[in-house]
């Protein structure tokens, strides 16, 4: 179980959110890879609960979520997982919507944010619900008190920031660069001007896709970001260690460690930023 | 009133449907809607006039509505084949994919995507991608890559490249997933060129619209030969596109039964512990889901989970459905049915023996369901003859000799394969 308010993770300085699938390769690990991101620094976390069709997720998350399914993975389990957590972050489930439609015995996504509620998660993150289709869920967050985080892209023009705007809270995901999640060797020139127009929006601003180093870390949180999300770079780890067959014990020394270099780049990056005009905050 | 009767709309049947995909396509799916309502609704720029004439011209419509001689004497019925496997690249899915990269081009998109199961809707998408001169990219299963060889080199004949998609168990389902991450990369100048009356609003809609031709010339074609409308219209249904194009035109026409035939595989049951449904019968088995961009029926497990689907037929191998016909099932307007592997084998068979015509393993389910319930089916059905068998032979050969089947020729000469 965690604390529960999502703003906590982004008031003292820029929020370092890392992601991983859980339950991969298996649900004990994975339990020790989740808290070995909390040693390393993590303000907050996205727990990724796997759905066997994930589109919005490049080919490093969607092997994550073979290994989970494959282990035995379901709603009841992870919600489980969350409850068995020995982490005092806020904690975000991350998952596909047909996942949160068919839970419980009506259809609908009530019973699942009710569950969530009970083991304490924060909020939600839905790649597949554009805010056309938000609704719904928006209302059970409503009702239970949990967040529903949004997903900016780089298509995202002003028009729709503003629908996304108004069934979001917690914080803004704003997605980096095209395409699905993974990391990659350079942060997309695209970020900058992402967070730009966003600065009138009056929620925290995360970005996420491709952020795999604290060297990265640092120029996305100097740019103006008010956290960074880091998925697959920290998923590798996992990976390897599946691999080289040794699932927990260095595999979560490594995660620490990765998470403390990512939580560290951030703050770097928040020193660095020229000083802000007044009037703006967080 | 049946969702049919929505030309456009929001995308809603009866709370099917919808548009559940990554904000990063929300604004393309935007400016596809606005396309849809323009250029196909309204024929801005003569757009359906273009179409039209690039469907006969090219596409050699319209098809006939031919009285099968053989079957209606078997059968004591009047069967008409309305003959979607002489359009140009033999299966209707040029329809659709003619009107949609058509579409792209007055769209000013420069490059297309598109998904394949058996192979069909990638041949008809890089036919018409090299017929209106635009770069193609064919994603498809390496399991269906094997299964579909001549196809799979008729693409790369009309210079598409052929992508394969490894992930699962590497059939349609799969195939959609990985267009899609591609779509959600290059979402600026590509069109997503999808192959059924499935995924998020408008293309069920749209798709639907570009394959209506079917019904449309069919219901024209059987007023003048049989004097009338008829008792029932037979299609099989995987995604849906063929069910669809065959039964809109007479949805509104009360005394004609619609019959979506479905592929009943080796049995009905599902493994939920296994994540396996041996058949792709969403419509006759399935639930309410969500799954690429629609609330629609799914084979899914009770946690949501989608399960792998199997057919004889890789085009009918998918576990969803359009939503529009999971809405006509409700209303009670389509009836789903199934056919298993081995009668639509055994239907392959009778009608290449018995019409001379090789119909593709996707339309032999209907055929076998006409021989199963011709009794009930009232003086006058037309079947629609989805797409022909060339591109099944292989297939054909393989699981004709596997198994018992009563009718097939003898197969010894072929053990080495063709």
């Amino acid at each position: 179980m965690s604390d529960g308010d999502l703003s906590s993770a982004f008031a003292d300085g820029p929020a370092f959110v890392p992601y991983l699938a859980v339950g991969d390769p298996d649900y004990e690990s994975s339990l020790t890879h989740v808290e070995a991101l909390e040693r390393g620094g993590a303000d907050a976390i996205e727990l990724g609960l796997p759905f066997s069709e994930p589109i919005a997720e490049g080919p490093t998350i969607q092997e994550a979520v073979v290994r989970s399914l494959e282990a035995g993975m379901t709603p009841d389990r992870f919600f489980e997982f969350v409850a068995d957590l020995d982490v005092d972050v806020p904690l975000v489930c991350m998952t596909y919507y047909n996942l949160v439609y068919q839970y419980g015995t009506e259809q609908g996504p009530r019973p699942f944010v009710e569950r969530a509620a009970e083991v304490g998660l924060s909020g939600f993150v839905v790649p597949d619900l554009p805010a056309e289709e938000a609704g719904p869920l928006r209302a059970a967050c409503d009702e239970f008190g949990l967040d529903l985080i949004a997903i900016v892209a780089p298509t995202t023009d002003e028009d729709r920031l503003e629908k996304l705007v108004s069934v979001s809270s917690g914080y803004l995901y704003v997605q980096a660069r095209l395409g699905v999640t993974g990391a990659q060797a350079s942060v997309s020139g695209q970020t900058a001007a992402s967070i730009d127009r966003l600065s009138d929006v009056d929620l925290p601003k995360a970005v996420g896709f491709g952020i795999s180093s604290g060297e990265q870390a640092a120029t996305v949180v100097e740019a103006g970001a008010d956290g960074v999300i880091v998925g697959s770079a920290l998923v590798d780890i996992v990976a390897e260690g599946v691999e080289n067959d040794d699932p927990t014990g260095a595999v979560a020394d490594r995660l620490e460690s990765l998470a403390a270099e990512l939580s560290a780049g951030a703050e770097r990056g928040f020193e660095q930023r020229a000083p802000e005009p007044e009037g703006e905050s967080e | 009133m049946t969702g049919s009767e929505s030309r456009s709309g929001d995308g809603s049947f009866g709370g099917y449907g919808g548009q559940y995909v990554p904000e990063a396509l929300m604004p393309a799916i935007e400016e596809l809607t606005d396309a849809y309502e323009r250029y196909v609704l309204g024929n801005e720029d003569g757009f359906l006039d273009e179409f039209r004439r690039r469907l006969r011209d090219f596409g050699g419509r319209p098809t006939p509505l031919q009285r099968a001689e053989r079957l209606s004497e078997r059968y004591d019925t009047e069967v008409y084949l309305k003959r979607e496997d002489l359009v140009h690249g033999g299966a209707h899915k040029l329809n659709n994919a003619l009107g949609q990269v058509l579409l792209a081009k007055y769209m000013g998109k420069e490059r297309i995507v598109a998904e394949t199961g058996a192979g069909q809707h990638g041949t008809a998408t890089a036919m018409a991608a090299a017929h209106l001169g635009m770069p193609c990219e064919v994603y498809m299963g390496e399991r269906d890559i094997n299964r579909q060889r001549p196809n799979v080199f008729r693409m790369k004949l009309n210079d598409a490249e052929v992508t394969p998609v490894t992930t699962g168990r590497g059939t349609l389902k799969e195939a959609i997933s990985e267009t899609m991450r591609d779509w959600a990369s290059n979402v600026e100048d590509t069109h997503y060129v999808i192959g059924s009356v499935v995924g998020p609003h408008p293309f069920p809609s749209m798709v639907r619209d570009f394959q209506a031709v079917i019904s449309e010339e069919a219901r024209a074609q059987v007023r003048e030969g049989a004097g009338g409308l008829p008792d029932a219209v037979l299609a099989c249904a995987g995604g849906g596109s063929n069910t669809m194009g065959a039964f809109h035109r007479f949805v509104g026409d009360d005394g004609v039964d619609m019959y979506a035939v479905e592929a009943g595989g080796s049995s009905l049951d599902v493994d939920e512990a296994a994540g396996v449904a041996p058949n792709s019968a969403s419509l006759s088995i399935g639930s309410e889901g969500v799954l690429h961009g629609a609330r629609t029926k799914l084979l899914q497990d009770r946690h949501g989970q989608i399960v792998e689907s199997h057919s004889i037929s890789s085009g009918l191998d998918y576990a969803g459905v359009g939503p529009e016909l999971a809405h006509l099932v409700d209303e009670g307007r389509v009836t789903p049915v199934s056919v298993d592997d081995d009668a639509a084998l055994e239907a392959f068979h009778r009608l290449s023996q018995e019409e001379g015509i090789i119909p593709a393993l996707e339309t032999a389910h209907a055929f076998g369901y006409l021989h199963e319930h011709h009794a009930d089916l009232g003086g006058v059905v037309i079947v629609n003859v989805s797409g022909r068998g060339d591109k099944d032979l292989e297939s054909v050969i393989e699981e004709t000799a596997e198994r018992d089947v009563p009718n097939a020729p003898d197969m010894s000469v072929f053990e080495g394969g063709l």
